[in-house]
């Protein structure tokens, strides 16, 4: 295997390999990135055995052909070589060394035999459709804080992307929750979406996925299985394992009658919780929220270090209410509003409270209250 | 000689009757005023809750522990008198006194017993440092002006009140260090009260075993008897730096302790790092009802006691022994501590669901661990189980219920399991 390729071209390919790769690995093969040659292009293929990401670079390919090496390290000589130097990379089959040339420098790394390496295996993807990338970035930026760490709630750890009943009719939902708050995020259903079951995408493949949404332009190519989903551009396919789990029905977490409504700039809220908050000691960290005739006193009270107190301009017309949060989740709320006011509905200081933006209802926020 | 009765709680100069109320019980120390470390132990605690609690024991042999497996938890003087003792198997017990009657521990009211008895000794001092549910340290220096009476007073009629008022007894040791206010207060039980001089500290430890000194356990005994020490005046004969050679960081110790000294602190804040439960079953079982039973039982008496404390734990622990003695242990961090019966219970039932084993066991244990107070416990409630506010109400008003009525004034069906 003999092929040259610009250096940009080359980082951005092994550095998307690369961050799949798990940092401790028992399986060696595990650690390194598959580079296959052949026509006018590379590939480059990494997998933890859950996520597989493969990502295709133009070359000048002299002579075809496949091997491995370690992901990390190759994407670190990459890194540090020079912008626009031309690279070349060399496996003659018999030195079990990949050598890596440009300008001065000559690297040779070891490498493991191509057949080990594990490919993952094709799918019966029952829905395919295409969804502009801003569409996606939306729905899963908007939604994956909420996304739970919880082991024993493994079912948890995703986003839940399915086909819903929305105001309108029927949208792409994606919907994320640790029990302490959820995310609910719609947006137009696309073509071809209709027959998707519904699947829980990891975590780290969210993270993984939201690199390929940068471009504006971009149509992305989603295909889903009961059991995979795969994120395609034109030069990058990421397949995913999805959580082999039953999600809960988060229809019923979501207040609808609650009717106490606040309305309060986004910005200035975040802000005044996040000073607020800076007296707090504990690990909860929990705000007092007391609402009255458009006023809202936020407070902490820290018996330990000390006391805070702010007041804010709001506009609420129900009655006197007290109810407390922890400051991480309403400052994780709040910054998700980018274009109108917040505005929360509250019911009593012990039921679960709904933010959403101004009165857009395709995205919903809710929030457990706590003890203050 | 400074005298005390203990009845009448007169002070007076020598005699070994009461002036006033002719009382045999007097204590009389030349230091005895002077003297401000007390230990307190409660006599046959455990025991004595159960006798006061239900009279008819009252003239039996009385032992607590749990099933014809289990170990002797606390035998009553009775029993006491025919050999039966602390951590003895419990079929050895029964041999030595058949006719005993065997009590299962019920941990909530030993633990409302000794926060009764707690509360009686924050009213001497700030400086209590509990050792279990039924002894703690007391430090009362300076306490003599607050109370226009001396410690030796003060800690008569602390004893005097747990009968009175609690129906409970207990022994105390008063000295000038923790060590020997330890070691007075196991001198003259029941219903003791033993000073230990500094005048005499050398003297009065001069013939006994090491084994009095608290951690010396059989194992550490033997280490010291292939040196030649047994008794505090084998003890006493060592060097400093040869006992530090010998015996690291512990012969230091052993070297002040052999003098009396003991330097340790009375300190009112000895941090809990776990709380725990466990019980050995009557017979092996895989049974995942009976073991769940067992995991309510065992968890609510853990929340019990972490209520009793205003403490909570961040990580509930689970711990099988199975039939072949092979110990299997989990814990799971939660997102906020808890006190609650039933997320204890909960988690460690999820940790069983977990385990990936068969059994069968012989041993269950549960527990909570790092240990917080219960400021930030339990604060948050999970949307996805919308019902876990409505059973920590229910637990609450269980509490309340169990306050006032006794402890088995409301069960859980599970509990019967």
């Amino acid at each position: 295997m003999k092929f040259s390729i610009e250096r940009g071209a080359l980082l951005k390919a092994v550095a998307q390999a690369q961050s799949v790769v798990e940092r401790r690995n028992t399986i060696p093969i595990l650690a390194n990135v598959l580079i296959e040659a052949s026509g006018d292009s590379v590939q480059f293929r990494a997998t933890d055995l859950d996520i597989e990401v493969v990502d295709k670079a133009p070359a000048m390919v002299e002579r075809a052909g496949a091997t491995t090496v370690a992901a990390v390290m190759l994407n670190e000589i990459v890194r540090k070589l020079p912008d626009g130097a031309l690279v070349t990379l060399t496996e003659n089959g018999q030195t079990g060394r990949l050598s890596i040339d440009a300008g001065r420098s000559n690297f040779s790394l070891a490498t493991l035999p191509k057949e080990d390496f594990p490919v993952m295996a094709s799918s019966e993807y029952a829905a395919n459709f295409s969804a502009p990338a801003p569409v996606l970035r939306r729905l899963f930026d908007k939604s994956k804080f909420a996304i739970s760490t919880e082991e024993t709630r493994y079912y948890l750890n995703g986003v839940y992307m399915h086909v819903a009943d929305g105001e309108g009719g029927k949208v792409l939902r994606c919907v994320a929750t640790d029990g302490h708050r959820l995310a609910r995020i719609d947006a137009p259903l696309p073509e071809g979406a209709e027959k998707m079951a519904g699947v829980i995408v990891p975590r780290k493949t969210v993270g993984e996925l939201r690199k390929l949404l940068e471009d504006d332009e971009a149509k992305i190519a989603v295909s889903v299985s009961e059991t995979k989903v795969r994120f395609a551009t034109p030069g990058i396919t990421l397949t995913s394992k999805v959580i082999d789990g039953t999600f809960p029905d988060y229809t019923r977490v979501i207040p609808t009658g609650n009717t106490r409504k606040l309305e309060v700039d986004a910005s200035e809220f975040a802000k005044a919780v996040d000073r607020v908050s800076t007296v707090s000691s504990e690990r909860s960290r929990a705000v007092k929220l007391s609402l009255d005739e458009d006023r809202l006193v936020l407070s902490v009270n820290s018996p330990d270090s000390g006391a805070a107190e702010e007041e804010l301009a709001v506009a609420y017309s129900d009655e006197r209410l007290e109810i407390g949060f922890n400051a991480k989740y309403l400052l994780e709320i709040a910054s998700q509003v980018d274009r109108e006011n917040a505005v929360f509905l509250f019911n009593s200081s012990g039921d679960p409270t709904l933010m959403r933006e101004g009165n857009d209802t395709s995205a919903v926020y809710v929030v457990m209250p706590m003890r203050v | 000689m400074p005298a005390l009765c203990r009845d009448c709680l007169t002070t007076f100069e020598a005699g070994t009757r009461c002036p006033r109320c002719r009382s045999p019980r007097v204590t009389s120390h030349p230091e005895l005023f002077d003297l401000t470390i007390a230990h307190m132990d409660c006599d046959a605690f455990y025991a004595s809750v159960e006798k006061r609690d239900n009279p008819e024991l009252r003239d039996k042999p009385v032992i607590i522990g749990g099933g014809k497996r289990g170990v002797v938890s606390t035998a009553c003087y009775i029993a006491r008198i025919k050999g039966v003792k602390s951590a003895m198997p419990m079929f050895q017990a029964l041999k030595l006194c058949p006719e005993a009657v065997i009590v299962r521990p019920r941990m909530e009211a030993y633990v409302a017993a000794s926060r009764e008895v707690r509360a009686l000794m924050d009213e001497l001092t700030p400086v209590v440092e509990p050792l279990s549910l039924d002894e703690a340290f007391m430090d009362l220096s300076g306490t003599a002006r607050l109370h226009h009476a001396p410690p030796a007073v003060m800690l008569a009629r602390l004893v005097k009140r747990m009968r009175d008022e609690l129906g409970l007894t207990g022994s105390i040791g008063l000295s000038h260090n923790k060590f020997l206010a330890k070691v007075a207060s196991d001198l003259d039980k029941p219903r003791g009260f033993s000073v230990i001089g500094k005048a005499e500290t050398v003297e009065f430890l001069r013939h006994k075993p090491v084994r009095l000194i608290w951690g010396i356990g059989p194992a550490a005994q033997e280490s010291l008897a292939a040196a030649g020490i047994r008794s505090f005046n084998d003890l006493h004969r060592w060097d400093k730096a040869d006992l530090t050679a010998r015996f690291g960081g512990m012969g230091e110790r052993l070297w002040h302790l052999a003098r009396g000294e003991d330097a340790r602190r009375i300190s009112a804040h000895t941090p809990v790092k776990s709380i725990s439960n466990e019980t050995t079953f009557f017979e092996d079982t895989s049974d995942p009802d009976i073991l769940d039973g067992h995991i309510w039982r065992l968890a609510e008496q853990v929340s019990a006691r972490a209520k009793a404390r205003d403490r909570a734990g961040r990580v509930v622990m689970l711990k099988l022994k199975r039939a072949d003695h092979k110990i299997l242990s989990r814990r799971l961090s939660l997102r906020q501590p808890t006190q609650l019966a039933d997320t204890i219970y909960r988690t460690a039932r999820a940790l069983l669901d977990e385990l990936g084993d068969r059994g069968p066991y012989r041993l269950l244990g549960v527990g909570l661990s790092e240990i917080t107070t219960d400021r930030d416990a339990d604060r948050e409630g999970d949307l996805l189980d919308p019902d876990a506010g409505r059973r920590a109400k229910a637990e609450a008003a269980a509490d309340r219920i169990r306050d006032k009525f006794g402890k088995d004034a409301i069960l859980k069906g599970r509990a019967l399991r």
